[in-house]
C-alpha cells in the first residue's frame, strides 16, 4: 500500500497548504489513514474529495513520520481506498464569521439551508476558540429578567452566565427555552443583541418551534441558526456547537452584541462523541463515554462570559435530556460541574399539569448572589429566595410523610407548611407560557405565599423585611 | 542541578497533548523540553529506546513530525523569589497578567514570559554577613514583599559553604547576585533573590512534627466539629452544587494561615475571576491588609490544556513548601483534585496504558499519596517552624463517594468534610453532613483550644456529635411515623438538634457578621445551645411538658444569635444564657 502513486507528493515542503494525496491506507468508522504524508500538522483541517466529486471536511487526529489519522466529519459512504483524494490545508478548522450571518439559517457544518449564498466572512476564526484569560474576564453580575418566577426569583440568570436546562424526554423544555428567549429582557434594553441557535440532532419540529418563536417575537433578523437535525450525520454534531460559539464570540467580542447562545440537545452531542471515541478504540470511562468528556464539554461551556473592555457578552442556555431521567448520568453530571448552575425539570410537576415544571430544589444559579439585591433586583431578594427554598424543602418532606401517616395525623404547623407547598406550586411556579412577570411581581407573589407559613417558621427573612414586604 | 545543556531531537508522532520524539537517548525523565518554532513547553514522561514521550502544556495544533524538540537540561521547575504574592499563574507558573499582555484576552500559545518580573527592584536586607557559614534553607536576608508579608530569601537546598560576598542593604533586581558562597572545595557560587526548584520533588526539611495547632477557619462546623490541624490534610467531596467551591473560597478568605495558595485546577474561569475581583477588596482581619497580599493563585481552568492541569497541583504545592521553608503556616486549596485525576487519566489513555478502575491509571493512588504527603508541620532546614495544610476538593461523579478518587483520597487525608446534596437543596450551607464527616485531629488540637480559647472544647464537641447522631437515628423514625408520635424527651432531642443545626452549624458566607466566627464566639454559642438543652431536659424531668418548652418564644434567639451578636459582644451570650435559663426555670414554676 505504501508505494502506491502519490500525485502531489513532490511539492516543496515549505508549501504548507495545498498538499494533496491520492489514496487511503484504511477507513475504519469515521477514521481515515493516509500514508506517505510529509509536513502534516496535528489538528490541521483536511478536505476529502470522494471519487464522485463530493467534498467533505476532516481534521488530523494523530500524525507520525509517515502516516496521518484523519477524523472525517461526514459519511464514509462512497469513499474508496484507491480514488479518494485528501488535501491538507495547513490550518486548523475555521469558520467564516460575519455580521451578515444574522438572520441566516445554516446546517450543522455551516452550509446555507435558506437558499442564500455561502456567507462571505469578514474574518476566519479557529473553530476551537481559545480560552479566555481569567484576568481578562469580567465577573457576570447583571440581572436578566426572564419573566419566569422560578428562575428570576430563585435561580436568577445573569448576563455572561452558562445556565443549562436539564430536561426529561416528553417535558416542555423547548417551550420553556422559547419563552425565555421571548421574554428575556436582554432584548432592546441596551446595546445590540443576537441569538445564536445551535441544534444538534433535534427533530425538524423542534427547530421549527424555535424559528416560529423567533419570528413571533420579531427577532428573526437577529438570529443565526445552525441546524444539525436528527437525520443529519451524527459526527457533524461535534462541529455544530463550536461553529455556533465561534460566531457568537465574533458577534459578542468583535461586534459588541449581547449574545444568547442556545445549544440543544447536548445529550445528542455527547452520544456522537462517544460513538467517535469508541471507533477510535479509546479506553472508555463511565458508561462508555471517553475520559475527556469533562474537558471536551468545558471547551464548549467555558465559551460564555464577559471580557473587560468589550461591551458584548455571551450567555449560554444549553439544553440536555437526562437519559432515563437520571441526574447522576455522566452527561448532566459533568455539565453541572462545569456550568454555573442548572435548571432541573420534574416529571411529577409536569404530570400534575404545572408549567413550567421546574423543580427548584436541585436547581441552582451559582451567580445569583452577585446578580441580585438592592440596586439590581430588590433588597429582600436573597432572603426571600432562601426562605422559599427552606420552606418548600420542608413541605416536600412533610408531603412524603403525609403519604404514609395521612394528612390528619400531621401537626397543625406541618399542615400549614403543606399548604404553603401547594400554594408555591400552584401560584408561584405555575404560570402561562405567555405570562411575563416582572421581578417585583415575582417577589410580591413570594411574600403572598409565605403568609401561609407559621410566623415562627420565617427564620431566613428579617423582621424588617417582614414588616416592609410581608404586610407586617 | 544539572547544567543547562540543550539537546535537540525531532518530533516523530503527535496526538493531542502527547507527542513522541526520537530523543530517547539524549533526553532524561521529566526533563523540560521546548517543541516547535513556537517553543511550546513540555515534559518528558517516558523513555523507550530511541523514543522519548513528551506531554505538552499547550495546545499542540499545528505541531508536525520533524519539528525540533529542545531539551532544557532540567526538570519542570518553579521560580521561588519575591513577586509571587498577589499574582495569578497558569499551571506552569506563567503569570496570567503577562500572558494577557503577550497574547491578548484569549490565551494564545508559545508566549515566552518569565514567572517573576526580572526588572523590578526589591529592597533587600541581609541577615548574614561575609564569613558566615551558610547551608541550604538558611535565610540570607529579607525583602518586604507586601505590607502583610516579608519574603525570606532562602539559600537553595544543596548549597553549603562560607559567604565571601554579601550585598549591602539596598534595592536589587532578580538579575543581581546578592551573595557568593565558597564551598569546601573552593568553588564559588552566586546566589540571587530567587532559586529554582523542580515541582515533582518535595522540598527537604529537618524534621516532621505532630500537628497540634488547629487551622482556624472561622467556619463553625469545621473548627468545632471536624477540625483540621496546621500541617494536616483534608478533603471536601461533594456533587455539583453542594458548595465545594464556596467552602474553599471561605477557607481561603478566612483561615488563619500566613499564606494561601489557591489552585483552581480544571474549574470555571469565572470562579477565578470572582476571586480576583473579590480578594483585593477584602481585608485580612489579622493584618488589616487586603487578603490578596497573602494569596497566590494558580489557575488552570477546565478549557486550558490538560497536561498543564496535571502540573498545576505540583506547581502549587512546591510554592507552598517554599513559604513553609521561610517559616510560614501555608494553606493550599486544590479545587478540584478530581479534575487533576482526570488529567492523569487522559494522559494515561493517550499513552495506551492499562487502565485500572473507571479508566484511571493504576498509579492514581500513588500520585494522590505523594501529593497529600507533602502536607506537614515541620522544622525547616533553618530551624524555624513552618507548615503546609492541604485542602483538596473532590468532585465525585454523581455525588457518589464510592468512586475511585474519593475512596483513594480517604486513605491519605485525616479530615473528611462530606458535602450533602439534600442539605444543599434546602439551601442549608455549609452543606457538610455531620454524619458522614470525620476528623482525626481533635485529640491533637484539644490542648490548643484549652490553652487559647476555653476549657471543655473537646467535651462539648463530643456532646454535639452525640446529639447529632441521636437526631439522625430519630429522623429515620420520624420519616415513618411523624414527629407528633414521639415521646416528649425524644421531641426535645429533635428540637435541640435543630438549634444546633440551624443556630450553630449553618453559617452564611454572605452575612458580614456571620461569615467569620472566631473560636471564642464558637465556644460561647455551642455552650449556650448545649446548656439550654440540658436545662430543658432538667425542667421536663420535673414535669414540664414539651409543648411549653417549644412555645417559648425566646428560643428563637438561639437561631438568630450567629448574626445578631457580634464577636466583640461576647458578654451578650452570657446574658442570653441567663435569661433562657430563667425562662425555663419559670416554666417549672
Amino acid at each position: 500500500m505504501n508505494d502506491q502513486p502519490k500525485t502531489e507528493n513532490r511539492k516543496p515542503e515549505t508549501d504548507l497548504s495545498g498538499r494533496e494525496y491520492l489514496g487511503l491506507k484504511s477507513i475504519i468508522g469515521p477514521l481515515l489513514v493516509v500514508t506517505g504524508v510529509r509536513g502534516v500538522g496535528f489538528d490541521e483541517s483536511v478536505e476529502i474529495h470522494a471519487p464522485d466529486g463530493s467534498r467533505q471536511t476532516g481534521r488530523v487526529l494523530a500524525v507520525g513520520q509517515d502516516e496521518a489519522v484523519i477524523e472525517l466529519f461526514g459519511e464514509t459512504v462512497g469513499l474508496s481506498l484507491q480514488n479518494t483524494r485528501v488535501r491538507f490545508t495547513g490550518s486548523p478548522l475555521t469558520a467564516p464569521v460575519s455580521i451578515d450571518l444574522l438572520g441566516r439559517i445554516m446546517n450543522g457544518m455551516g452550509q446555507p439551508l435558506d437558499g442564500g449564498p455561502l456567507p462571505v466572512g469578514e474574518a476566519s476564526r479557529d473553530l476551537n476558540g481559545q480560552p479566555i484569560n481569567p484576568t481578562a474576564r469580567t465577573y457576570p453580575q447583571e440581572f436578566i429578567q426572564t419573566g419566569i418566577s422560578a428562575i428570576d426569583g430563585m435561580n436568577t440568570l445573569v448576563r455572561g452566565q452558562k445556565l443549562p436546562i436539564f430536561a426529561m424526554s416528553g417535558l416542555p423544555h423547548h417551550e420553556l427555552a422559547a419563552q425565555i428567549v421571548r421574554q428575556a429582557r436582554l432584548l432592546g434594553e441596551e446595546g445590540r443583541f443576537a441569538i445564536v441557535f445551535a441544534a444538534m440532532g433535534v427533530q425538524h419540529d423542534v427547530a421549527n418551534l424555535f424559528r416560529q418563536s423567533f419570528e413571533a417575537s420579531g427577532v428573526l433578523n437577529n438570529v443565526v441558526m445552525f441546524l444539525n437535525l436528527a437525520n443529519d450525520p451524527a459526527i457533524e454534531r461535534l462541529i455544530t456547537p463550536r461553529l455556533a460559539l465561534t460566531v457568537a464570540e465574533f458577534l459578542a467580542f468583535d461586534r459588541d452584541h449581547h449574545v444568547l447562545a442556545i445549544l440543544t440537545d447536548m445529550t445528542n452531542y455527547c452520544e456522537a462523541l462517544r460513538e467517535v471515541a469508541s471507533s477510535k478504540g479509546e479506553v472508555p470511562s463511565r458508561k462508555g463515554y471517553p475520559g475527556y468528556l469533562y474537558s471536551d464539554l468545558a471547551s464548549i461551556y467555558e465559551r460564555a462570559g464577559k471580557i473587560q473592555g468589550r461591551s458584548g457578552s455571551i450567555t449560554q442556555l444549553p439544553m440536555l435530556t437526562m437519559p432515563n431521567d437520571d441526574i447522576t448520568h455522566p452527561i448532566p453530571d459533568l455539565t453541572g460541574y462545569i456550568t454555573e448552575g442548572q435548571i432541573v425539570l420534574d416529571r411529577g410537576l409536569h404530570q400534575r399539569g404545572i408549567y413550567p415544571p421546574i423543580n427548584v430544589l436541585p436547581s441552582l444559579s451559582r451567580l445569583m448572589s452577585d446578580g441580585i439585591g438592592a440596586g439590581r433586583t430588590r433588597e429582600d431578594h436573597s432572603h426571600v429566595s432562601s426562605q422559599l427554598y427552606a420552606a418548600y424543602d420542608r413541605a416536600r418532606r412533610i408531603q412524603s410523610l403525609a403519604a404514609i401517616i395521612g394528612e390528619d395525623s400531621l401537626s397543625s404547623g406541618d399542615r400549614q407548611v403543606l399548604n404553603f407547598g401547594r400554594a408555591f406550586e400552584e401560584k408561584f411556579l405555575r404560570q402561562r407560557p405567555e405570562e411575563n412577570r416582572s421581578i417585583t411581581q415575582t417577589l410580591d407573589l413570594a411574600w403572598q405565599i409565605l403568609k401561609e407559613l407559621p410566623r415562627g417558621d420565617l427564620t431566613r427573612v428579617t423582621e424588617a423585611e417582614i414588616k416592609t414586604y410581608g404586610g407586617g | 542541578m544539572a547544567t543547562m545543556t540543550e539537546t535537540t531531537a525531532e518530533v516523530i508522532w503527535v496526538s493531542g497533548p502527547v507527542m513522541r520524539s526520537n530523543g530517547g537517548q539524549v533526553l532524561s525523565m521529566y526533563e523540560m523540553v521546548e517543541v516547535g518554532a513556537e517553543r511550546l513547553i513540555g515534559e518528558v514522561i517516558a523513555l523507550d529506546g530511541e523514543v522519548a514521550t513528551v506531554q505538552i502544556y499547550e495546545d499542540t495544533g499545528g505541531i508536525r513530525p520533524g519539528d525540533p524538540v529542545v531539551g532544557q537540561g532540567a526538570p519542570l521547575s518553579v521560580l521561588i523569589g519575591p513577586g509571587l504574592l498577589g499574582q495569578i499563574f497558569d499551571g506552569i507558573q506563567r503569570p496570567l497578567n503577562a500572558l494577557r499582555q503577550a497574547t491578548g484576552v484569549f490565551i494564545g500559545r508559545g508566549a515566552q514570559v518569565t514567572p517573576l518580573d526580572r526588572q523590578k527592584a526589591w529592597l533587600f536586607k541581609p541577615r548574614l554577613k561575609v564569613g558566615d557559614t551558610v547551608a541550604g534553607g538558611d535565610i540570607l536576608g529579607v525583602v518586604p514583599e507586601t505590607s502583610a508579608m516579608e519574603h525570606r530569601v532562602l539559600a537553595p537546598p544543596g548549597v553549603a559553604g562560607e559567604i565571601v560576598y554579601m550585598a549591602e542593604p539596598g534595592a536589587y533586581t532578580l538579575n543581581d547576585a546578592i551573595a557568593r558562597v565558597k564551598d569546601a572545595r573552593g568553588r564559588e557560587t552566586e546566589l540571587f533573590l530567587w532559586h529554582r526548584w523542580p515541582v515533582r520533588q518535595g522540598r527537604p526539611y529537618k524534621e516532621r512534627l505532630l500537628p497540634t495547632e488547629p487551622l482556624i477557619t472561622g467556619q463553625r462546623v469545621l473548627d468545632a466539629l471536624f477540625p483540621l490541624a496546621k500541617g494536616g490534610a483534608a478533603a471536601i467531596p461533594g456533587g455539583f452544587g453542594t458548595g465545594k467551591t464556596i467552602t474553599q473560597h471561605q477557607l481561603s478568605k478566612w483561615c488563619e494561615a500566613d499564606l494561601i495558595v489557591y489552585v483552581g485546577c480544571g474549574e470555571r474561569g469565572n470562579e477565578m475571576t470572582g476571586i480576583l475581583t473579590e480578594l483585593p477588596n477584602l481585608t485580612d482581619p489579622r493584618t488589616g491588609r487586603p487578603l490578596m497580599e497573602r494569596t497566590i493563585l494558580i489557575a488552570n481552568t477546565s478549557n486550558m490544556p490538560v497536561a498543564a492541569r496535571e502540573a498545576s497541583i505540583y506547581t502549587g504545592i512546591t510554592l507552598a513548601e517554599a513559604f513553609r521553608d521561610m517559616g510560614y503556616a501555608v494553606a493550599l486549596m486544590a479545587d478540584s483534585t478530581s479534575r487533576w485525576a482526570e488529567a492523569l487519566r487522559e494522559i494515561s489513555g493517550r499513552l495506551e496504558e492499562m487502565p485500572a478502575e473507571e479508566g484511571f491509571p493504576a498509579y492514581l493512588a500513588t500520585r494522590l499519596a505523594e501529593f497529600y504527603e507533602r502536607a506537614g508541620s515541620v522544622i525547616t532546614l533553618n530551624g524555624s517552624k513552618g507548615s503546609v495544610s492541604v485542602i483538596g476538593a473532590v468532585s465525585p461523579p454523581g455525588g457518589d463517594f464510592s468512586e475511585p478518587v474519593t475512596q483513594q483520597t480517604k486513605r491519605f487525608v485525616r479530615t473528611f468534610w462530606g458535602l450533602d446534596k439534600e442539605l444543599a437543596a434546602a439551601r442549608y450551607f455549609p452543606a457538610i453532613n455531620p454524619i458522614d464527616s470525620y476528623s482525626e485531629y481533635p485529640d491533637l488540637v484539644a490542648g490548643w483550644w484549652a490553652e487559647h480559647v476555653a476549657p471543655g472544647w473537646q467535651e462539648m464537641r463530643s456532646q454535639a456529635l452525640v446529639l447529632l447522631q441521636e437526631d439522625y437515628q430519630l429522623q429515620r423514625i420520624v420519616k415513618i411515623i411523624g414527629e407528633e408520635a414521639l415521646p416528649d424527651t425524644q421531641r426535645l432531642t429533635l428540637a435541640a438538634a435543630r438549634w444546633l443545626k440551624e443556630g450553630f452549624l449553618q453559617q452564611s458566607a454572605f452575612d458580614p457578621v456571620d461569615m467569620f466566627c472566631p473560636p471564642a464566639k464558637q465556644v460561647k454559642m455551642l455552650k449556650l445551645i448545649l446548656e439550654t438543652f440540658r436545662k430543658a431536659k432538667e425542667v421536663m424531668a420535673r414535669g414540664v411538658p414539651f409543648y411549653q418548652v417549644r412555645e417559648l418564644g425566646e428560643l428563637g434567639a438561639l437561631m438568630r444569635m450567629k448574626s445578631a451578636i457580634k464577636a466583640d459582644e461576647l458578654e451578650r451570650f452570657d446574658e442570653l444564657e441567663k435569661s433562657l435559663n430563667d425562662k425555663l426555670e419559670s416554666l417549672a414554676g
